[in-house]
């Protein structure tokens, strides 16, 4: 119990200093924009092929139950209240700590493995600016935009099955969904969370691969804690948004 | 090589005193030490002696439990970490693989210091890029990734990186480890070359003895803590204390142990299932 609550004070402590040592002055922009392409575009084909498939999956298992009810024209509200308030920056953010949190951890840790940290220390240029800045900015927009690419694929895939399998009315689809969804209290809500996801999974992706032994074993056991906290992580703070966005 | 600069150059960097524990092992106990100034000095001695330690206190990595390291006067472990910004400014440092940025090619690699500490024009960074990479021998290599060289290239373009902001002092961890007799022949003419060119101090941390000999205009040995031996190396050999003479011979045997402490060999062969 006392081992994984040090880790968090030491990954408070790290967030701090990463904060603090932050200048606008000194932010590197080129970096950022790299870290968001590594980041967050190359995350868009897992992004994009498991939002149509969960869209898909959701809409079947949607309906079916609905069906029984005599509710099936409420799927498609179903569908989309789930998606934008949980399913989707949840999944994303767990998604994005799979992908691109493991290989910033492991990009971190042979870094320090092979003394790029220290031969960047010895050069007088400040590691926190260089490495861990750039790469949190980049998971706080990266993580949000791609929520937002898997909402929409995920509504693509529950419009391809309730209008192609299914043989609905897309215009009932489409209107039923317009009617229930708002704006601000689901979209934007589901938005929100997103921010605070992709901040957790890149402060978490970076402290692990920051604070990894210099040994193989040292990154493995770094990259495989990233995954297993970022996703307990993500699910108590959804719990706890939820709570007080509600 | 004649020792012709001797001990009476003024010191550039001084231990004095200087005790440090780490991990519950002493690794240095009062020290002291006086490197010269404008020389190649070598740092030897066993495996785990505080060789790399001795590097770490001079860059400011590391603060001495007790002791002082003086730099041109300047007591590194009691600098701010503004000031220790400024001073390792004026530090080249040479890591054991070199280090090099592995998404950068190798002319970025160089411009890096350059870029971060200069507000030079980019037309003079590619000059000056190009400058330290042709002194390595490695400027039709500035185009490539670390990836695509050999261990001892990347090793001279992380020079020519350590050298780009032209440092009055260089430290090298043993820059010679795992290289063949080529490129460690290179590396070698390199260090002594850029000190004489440059007039820089020069720290070189090697276990090679033989090209000590042909590096160094002096070589200190550091066992159990202490400097054991500080003299030209070609007087080291006559040096009648027996972990010196261990140490330059290469002798398997000695003051430092060949085997491992343990229990005695009856006492593991005879006493049943202890492992």
């Amino acid at each position: 119990m006392i081992k994984p609550l040090q880790e968090m004070g030491k990954a408070v402590v790290f967030l701090g200093q990463a904060i603090s040592r932050m200048r606008l002055t000194s932010l590197q922009f080129g970096e950022t924009l790299r870290q968001i392409y590594y980041a967050g575009a190359r995350s868009l084909v897992i992004i994009v092929t498991c939002g149509f498939f969960v869209g898909l999956v959701l809409t079947l298992q949607t309906y079916d139950t609905l069906t029984r009810f005599g509710a099936a024209d409420a799927a498609s509200t179903v569908l989309a209240l789930s998606l934008f308030r949980e399913l989707g920056p949840v999944l994303t953010a767990i998604l994005f700590a799979g992908r691109a949190g493991t290989s910033i951890t492991a990009e971190i840790g042979l870094m320090r493995a092979t003394e790029q940290l220290d031969a960047l220390d010895l050069m007088a240029i400040d590691p926190m600016e260089r490495i861990v800045q750039p790469r949190l900015i980049a998971g706080l927009i990266a993580v949000p935009a791609l929520v937002i690419i898997f909402n929409m694929m995920a509504l693509l895939g529950g419009v391809f099955f309730a209008v192609f399998v299914m043989g609905n009315d897309p215009m009932s689809f489409w209107g039923n969904m317009q009617n229930s969804v708002e704006l601000g209290r689901d979209f934007l809500h589901g938005l929100g969370k997103s921010i605070g996801f992709g901040f957790l999974a890149a402060w978490l992706a970076v402290y692990f691969g920051w604070s990894a032994k210099a040994t193989s074993e040292g990154v493995a056991l770094a990259t495989t804690q990233t995954v297993i906290a970022t996703a307990i992580s993500v699910l108590v703070l959804d719990f706890v948004l939820s709570a007080f966005m509600l | 090589m004649p020792d012709t600069h001797s001990q009476t150059a003024q010191p550039t960097i001084q231990f004095s005193d200087v005790s440090l524990t780490l991990g519950g092992r002493k690794i240095l106990e009062k020290l002291d030490l006086a490197i010269p100034q404008g020389q190649v000095t070598a740092i030897m001695g066993p495996s785990g002696a505080g060789k790399t330690t001795l590097l770490r206190l001079i860059t400011g990595q590391l603060k001495p439990d007790t002791g002082r390291v003086l730099v041109n006067g300047t007591a590194v472990n009691e600098l701010s970490p503004k000031a220790l910004n400024s001073y390792r400014k004026q530090l080249g440092v040479l890591l054991q693989n070199g280090a090099l940025f592995t998404d950068l090619t190798c002319f970025d690699n160089v411009a890096l210091p350059l870029r971060e500490h200069t507000n030079l024009p980019e037309s003079l960074i590619k000059n000056i890029v190009l400058l330290k990479l042709h002194t390595v021998g490695l400027r039709g290599a500035a185009h490539l990734y670390p990836r695509e060289l050999s261990g001892g290239m990347n090793r001279r373009v992380a020079m020519a990186r350590a050298m780009a902001m032209d440092p009055q002092l260089m430290l090298y961890d043993e820059p010679f480890a795992g290289l063949d007799p080529i490129s460690m022949g290179i590396s070698l003419r390199l260090i002594r070359q850029v000190n004489e060119a440059l007039g820089m101090t020069s720290i070189v941390v090697t276990h090679d003895v033989h090209e000590v000999r042909q590096l160094a205009h002096q070589a200190c040995i550091i066992a159990n803590g202490h400097v054991i031996a500080f003299a030209p190396p070609e007087t080291l050999q006559e040096d009648p204390e027996p972990l010196v003479q261990q140490f330059m011979q290469g002798l398997p045997d000695g003051p430092v142990a060949f085997h491992y402490p343990g229990p005695s060999l009856e006492a593991d062969f005879l006493d049943g299932d202890q492992h």
